[in-house]
């Protein structure tokens, strides 16, 4: 191995052109022939693709011939090719630390015009890297242990598949749900496209699969309250809501519901959104998983005030299993990884109030049409408008609602044009109404999606292309009286439409939970500008986070369909069960470190560290950093008042003297 | 019936036509338009309109000019402003709708003696000469100037506002209407698809 | 309170019940309007479609004007509050636009920095003196009276300034708080037709059927409006209306302002009510128990 020397550094230097993306804008040749001028510089080259083999064999073969113990690569960012590059250093024998990476593309080429400019711009960036440098120093690589357990939030389609692949596979899972029953949006669904198989059908067999499997720890009406540690060893505090039930003792026989206090139900029935009335205690749906009951502490009279005769107590009996006392319990667990498949919300129709959502009975959004067309949902499976009894002749699908809508959200959300057509079918199929879908574009390309297209066109249904301006009941004709007019483009045709119908769909899109910001911050990764998980990389990484040892799946990362959600979560078990086997995972030097005898005891660093990875050596009197639990977030580094501590990749040298070269011209 | 044959060859496009529209102020997204029709639906006059204004849109960026300009469309907008609002796009298409407006007035590509560019034009020199608007008389001169036989129908109305005290019998002016000549010239002068 | 005062070519002249009611019903509730000195002309719609640079020109000397007096600019018509307000944005916006602006204004030896906010006499009356204090001054509450709120299209659009685009509520509010019904009114916010009922009739008389009809459809007995151009546009051609479409279309159209002074109290022909031509019955309730 070459020995990094301090005093007479040699440093090679190398930048990539990226084919066009960086040579289309910055003068590598130029660059390479300023860079070999800077202090120290034995080589320096420009290469078309430095992160190709033949351009890492490059690396390799000047460290040994020139005897280079420092490398310089100016070319993308550290996040796609660092790790390249400190393995080409490795090959050729020197340590990976003592090399430094920038990054001319992103910072550079990808955004400034072409010119002098911008090829100044990479000579500075590479200058700084090159006096950097030559204060790195070899480290040692560390290692953590992966706990082989791991934690999936959420318990719709993504985390109940996450969670059966790695149960199937021997680990441990807690699946936790904030919601009382797992599965999500999908056990709403009637059919599901294209196939128009029964979503019930092929989901609750999983989710009572769940609900038995021996390495499942499920956890409903729960939620994380708080998220410690690092890869491999995460200490998650779960906070469990009383549902006043012991789980372990209900039996799902329903008898307390029965006999409630509450002779029909009252209250907004959330699984059947609104459309039905359910009782203060109750069961969410029939295959609910656990299929326990549970009481709404927001409507429960004893839970309320106490003062109420408990007929549900007496007719649950021996059983016991009601408790009016239960609270609220903290479980603290240690897992290697976590899935989170939080999943999406339904966008809210009223922000749209031309579509006439909530002034107008007979609009409705797509999810209450999906209970309504369901067997055993509000109607028992009978389309009927709010009146309960009146069959609509005529039906206006509305798509994008919430979509393709810069006020609203910008993105396609990307299973609206499918489950409109599939509402359409339904819908067709209950009533024989005629069916009109108003549509932008239609977007089907999924297997077997244009097919199903096909199937509805030849079925009958409308297919106007246009975006619907306004849903109203005043009218221009007779033919209009007591209906809703439809007003629209019909931009094929070229004029201006006016249809009434007797039941509007909102085909609401899909956004970010309203709090997917604070549950971004409590796992330590990032969000799209939309506010949806983001993914470490959008075609390589899909399922990884920038946070190692958090995966995402599911539409928590961005609108998707079931085909792809449960693709995506098998992918992020996938990633888990891949840690888990390597059994540990190498982590990045940077960890900070006490310099004794500068050390003054002030323990001012030690409340300051998030990782509570400092402690005081009450014999010596000095700060001590355990460097198992140490991130490297520096934050200490910057506190201490006698600059005592000190952190590996970004020592003072290093950081003052890439400062003062980028300074100096 | 007359046949009538409706091809486009690509030299009938006018290529920098689009980009002349989106330098004006407000005009910048054009491109942006997703053909969805909102704006039409929304628009209270488009079904009087010879081209709808989603299909005005799609002739302006393609380069269709003569079309563009030659509409009925841009001079029955009665800018209210539904179709800038409702737009998904955020398209202002109401002042692409005055871009065209003022583009078709200056290369003379209008129906003459239509009223709407005719009333446009008489409120300017009324404004330019005086510095304020009297209804009745601009009324007149538009009259003058496309239908004189319109007017005589409107002889009720005028009886109604004579009646009510609406009708103004001399024409309102600012104390030095002389300087919003020289104003009104400089602004406009050197300006982006400026009048002069 | 005390504002500058854009009255703008209507008010001043078929519009002028407009002002006549603005200024009591204003000044009993202790708001001072001073009118502009040797004001112009807004530019109007008019003025966009033969030259923009012109027409921002127009609005920034008013504003200018306002600016000299340190106050914020009322401008009752919404022609006038819409321009005034475009031009603000398009100063901000488009410095090609700002700078336009200023070099020519210089030579009137005026300055505009964009300081002065435009202010529609609706939203000072619910958002600075409020509905309580309006309340206090009702003497004689429009009983019977069935208000079809009507905002007409650029007091909120493109800007919505002081109430909600889609269905705007001030009126609603300040009419109940008068005393009046309102009714619902789904087309609160569609254009009557601007000044296409002058150019080309038979459209700008259809959108003002569409008004007229729904408002009458919906048990309204009087339409209120808060624009010159709305009201002249559904206020004069009721008789043609009636004849082109074989259907009798009577509605009473008047200023907000004109209920107001009502509520109030203020003689009729104090708040220009014998200036509408289809007149308004101005004891609804006991035609109603008749």
């Amino acid at each position: 191995m070459n020995e990094p020397t301090k005093t007479q550094p040699r440093i090679g230097v190398y930048i990539c052109h990226c084919g066009t993306n960086i040579a289309g804008v910055v003068d590598c040749k130029a660059v390479a022939e300023t860079a070999a001028q800077y202090p120290n510089v034995v080589v320096s080259r420009d290469y078309k693709y430095m992160c190709s083999d033949p351009g890492q064999a490059l690396i390799q073969q000047d460290i040994k011939e020139h005897k280079l113990d420092r490398i310089v690569v100016s070319s993308c960012s550290p996040l796609l090719h660092e790790h390249t590059f400190r393995g080409a250093c490795e090959k050729g024998g020197l340590n990976p630390y003592c090399f430094q990476m920038v990054n001319i593309r992103e910072h550079d080429s990808w955004v400034h015009e072409k010119g002098a400019a911008a090829t100044d711009k990479a000579k500075d960036l590479t200058r700084a890297a090159v006096s950097r440098v030559a204060h790195h120093k070899p480290l040692e690589t560390k290692t953590t242990p992966i706990h082989p357990d791991v934690m999936i939030v959420g318990g719709g389609i993504a985390g109940i598949q996450a969670a059966l692949t790695l149960a199937n596979a021997g680990q441990h899972v807690y699946l936790v749900e904030r919601e009382p029953t797992i599965g999500g949006y999908m056990a709403k669904f009637d059919k599901t496209f294209p196939t128009l198989d029964c979503a019930a059908c092929i989901l609750t067999p999983k989710m009572s699969a769940v609900g038995a499997h021996p390495n499942i720890t499920l956890w409903t009406y729960s939620e994380v309250a708080k998220v410690d540690g690092f890869v491999g060893n995460y200490k998650v505090v779960v906070k469990r809501k009383p549902r006043y039930i012991i789980e372990d003792l209900c039996v799902g026989c329903n008898e307390c519901v029965t006999a409630c206090v509450f002779k029909e139900g009252k209250f907004e029935d959330e699984f059947n959104m609104g459309l039905s009335k359910r009782k203060p205690v109750y069961m969410p749906f029939p295959q609910a998983t656990p299929p326990i009951v549970l009481i709404d502490p927001e409507t429960c009279i004893n839970v309320k005030t106490g003062k109420c005769k408990k007929t549900c107590v007496e007719a649950c009996g021996d059983r016991q299993a009601i408790d009016f006392t239960q609270k609220a319990e903290m479980k603290e667990v240690q897992v290697g990884t976590i899935i989170l498949a939080t999943g999406f919300q339904p966008f809210d129709a009223k922000r749209i109030p031309q579509y006439g959502y909530g002034i107008y009975p007979n609009v409705y959004t797509s999810l209450e049409i999906e209970r309504l067309v369901n067997a055993s949902g509000p109607t028992e499976g009978h389309v009927v408008l709010r009146d309960g009894k009146t069959k609509p002749k005529s039906v206006g699908i509305v798509h994008c609602v919430g979509s393709r809508d810069n006020k609203t959200h910008r993105w396609c959300s990307r299973v609206c044009c499918m489950y409109s057509m599939k509402l359409a079918h339904l819908i067709k199929h209950h009533t024989d109404a005629e069916v009109f879908n108003f549509y932008i574009d239609i977007r089907a390309p999924g297997k077997g999606y244009e097919e199903f297209y096909e199937k509805l066109q030849e079925e009958g249904v409308h297919f106007i292309r246009g975006r619907v301006a306004e849903v109203t009941d005043w009218q221009m004709s007779k033919e209009e009286e007591g209906k809703l007019v439809i007003r629209v483009e019909d931009t094929l045709a070229g004029f201006v439409r006016r249809i009434p119908v007797d039941m509007v769909v909102l085909a609401v899109g899909l956004e970010p939970h309203a709090d997917s910001q604070d549950v971004r911050r409590q796992f330590n990764i990032s969000c799209s500008t939309e506010g949806w998980f983001l993914e470490r990389h959008p075609k390589l990484a899909p399922v990884n986070t920038f946070t190692d040892g958090i995966f995402i799946a599911g539409a928590c990362q961005g609108p998707k369909d079931i085909p792809d959600t449960v693709a995506q979560a098998g992918a992020a078990a996938a990633e888990a069960l891949s840690l888990i086997k390597a059994g540990s995972i190498e982590l990045e030097p940077n960890t900070a470190f006490v310099v004794a005898e500068e050390c003054s005891g002030c323990k001012t660093c030690i409340p300051m560290c998030p990782y509570t990875a400092i402690s005081r050596d009450d014999v010596k009197k000095v700060a001590v950093i355990n460097e198992a639990l140490c991130k490297g977030c520096g934050t200490c580094v910057a506190a201490c008042p006698s600059g005592a501590i000190k952190q590996n990749l970004f020592d003072d040298d290093e950081i003052t003297s890439e400062i003062e070269a980028i300074l100096a011209k | 019936m007359a046949i009538k044959q409706t091809i486009k060859y690509d030299s009938e496009r006018d290529k920098s036509f689009p980009q002349e529209i989106m330098s004006r102020p407000g005009c910048e997204k054009l491109y942006g338009c997703i053909q969805c029709g909102t704006c039409s639906a929304t628009c209270p006059v488009s079904t009087y309109m010879d081209y709808t204004p989603r299909q005005l849109m799609a002739l302006t960026r393609a380069g269709f000019k003569k079309e563009a300009l030659g509409s009925l469309t841009i001079w029955l907008c009665a800018s209210c402003y539904a179709c800038t609002v409702e737009c998904p796009k955020e398209i202002k298409i109401t002042d692409i709708m005055y871009a065209l407006k003022r583009q078709a007035i200056q290369e003379g590509i209008y129906p003459k003696r239509f009223p709407i560019p005719v009333l446009a034009r008489e409120f300017y020199n009324m404004v330019r000469s005086k510095g304020r608007v009297t209804e009745n008389f601009l009324a007149v001169m538009m009259f003058l100037k496309s239908n004189p036989i319109a007017a005589i129908k409107t002889w009720k109305l005028g009886l109604n506002l004579m009646r009510t005290g609406r009708f103004a019998y001399k024409l309102d002016s600012m104390k030095q209407p002389a300087k919003m000549a020289t104003l009104l010239d400089k602004a406009d002068t050197g300006w982006k698809g400026g009048a002069r | 309170m005390k504002f500058s005062y854009f009255p703008g070519c209507s008010l001043k002249g078929s519009g002028r019940a407009y002002e006549e009611s603005l200024l009591p019903v204003l000044s009993a509730l202790g708001v001072e309007l001073e009118e502009l000195d040797d004001w112009n002309c807004c530019g109007a719609t008019a003025y966009m479609a033969v030259s923009d640079a012109a027409g921002y020109v127009l609005a920034a000397r008013n504003l200018a004007l306002a600016e000299q007096k340190k106050q914020d600019l009322v401008a009752p018509c919404s022609g006038c509050y819409l321009v005034l307000n475009k031009c603000q944005h398009y100063a901000a916006e488009y410095p090609d636009v700002a700078t336009r602006v200023q070099e020519t204004l210089k030579r009137d030896n005026l300055t505009y920095k964009g300081t002065t906010k435009v202010r529609h006499p609706l939203d000072i009356l619910v958002n600075d003196i409020g509905l309580d204090a309006i309340k206090k001054r009702v003497t004689n509450p429009l009983k019977g009276f069935k208000i079809a709120p009507y905002y007409g299209c650029q007091i909120i659009r493109p800007y919505a300034t002081f109430d909600d685009q889609h269905n705007p509520v001030t009126m609603d509010k300040l009419f109940k708080a008068l005393g009046a019904e309102v009714v619902t009114y789904p087309l609160k916010t569609r254009c009557c037709g601007g000044s296409l009922t002058g150019t080309v009739t038979e459209v700008g008389q259809n959108m003002s059927y569409i008004l007229l009809r729904e408002a009458m459809r919906r048990g309204a007995n009087v339409l209120a409006t808060t624009c010159p151009l709305c009201q002249f546009n559904l206020d004069a051609y009721q008789g043609d209306i009636s004849s082109d479409y074989h259907e009798s279309v009577k509605m009473p159209i008047v200023y907000f302002t004109q209920l107001m002074g009502l509520a109030f109290g203020l003689p009729a022909e104090k708040i220009g009510l014998q200036r509408c031509i289809v007149p308004m019955d101005l004891k609804p309730a006991a035609a109603l128990a008749k």
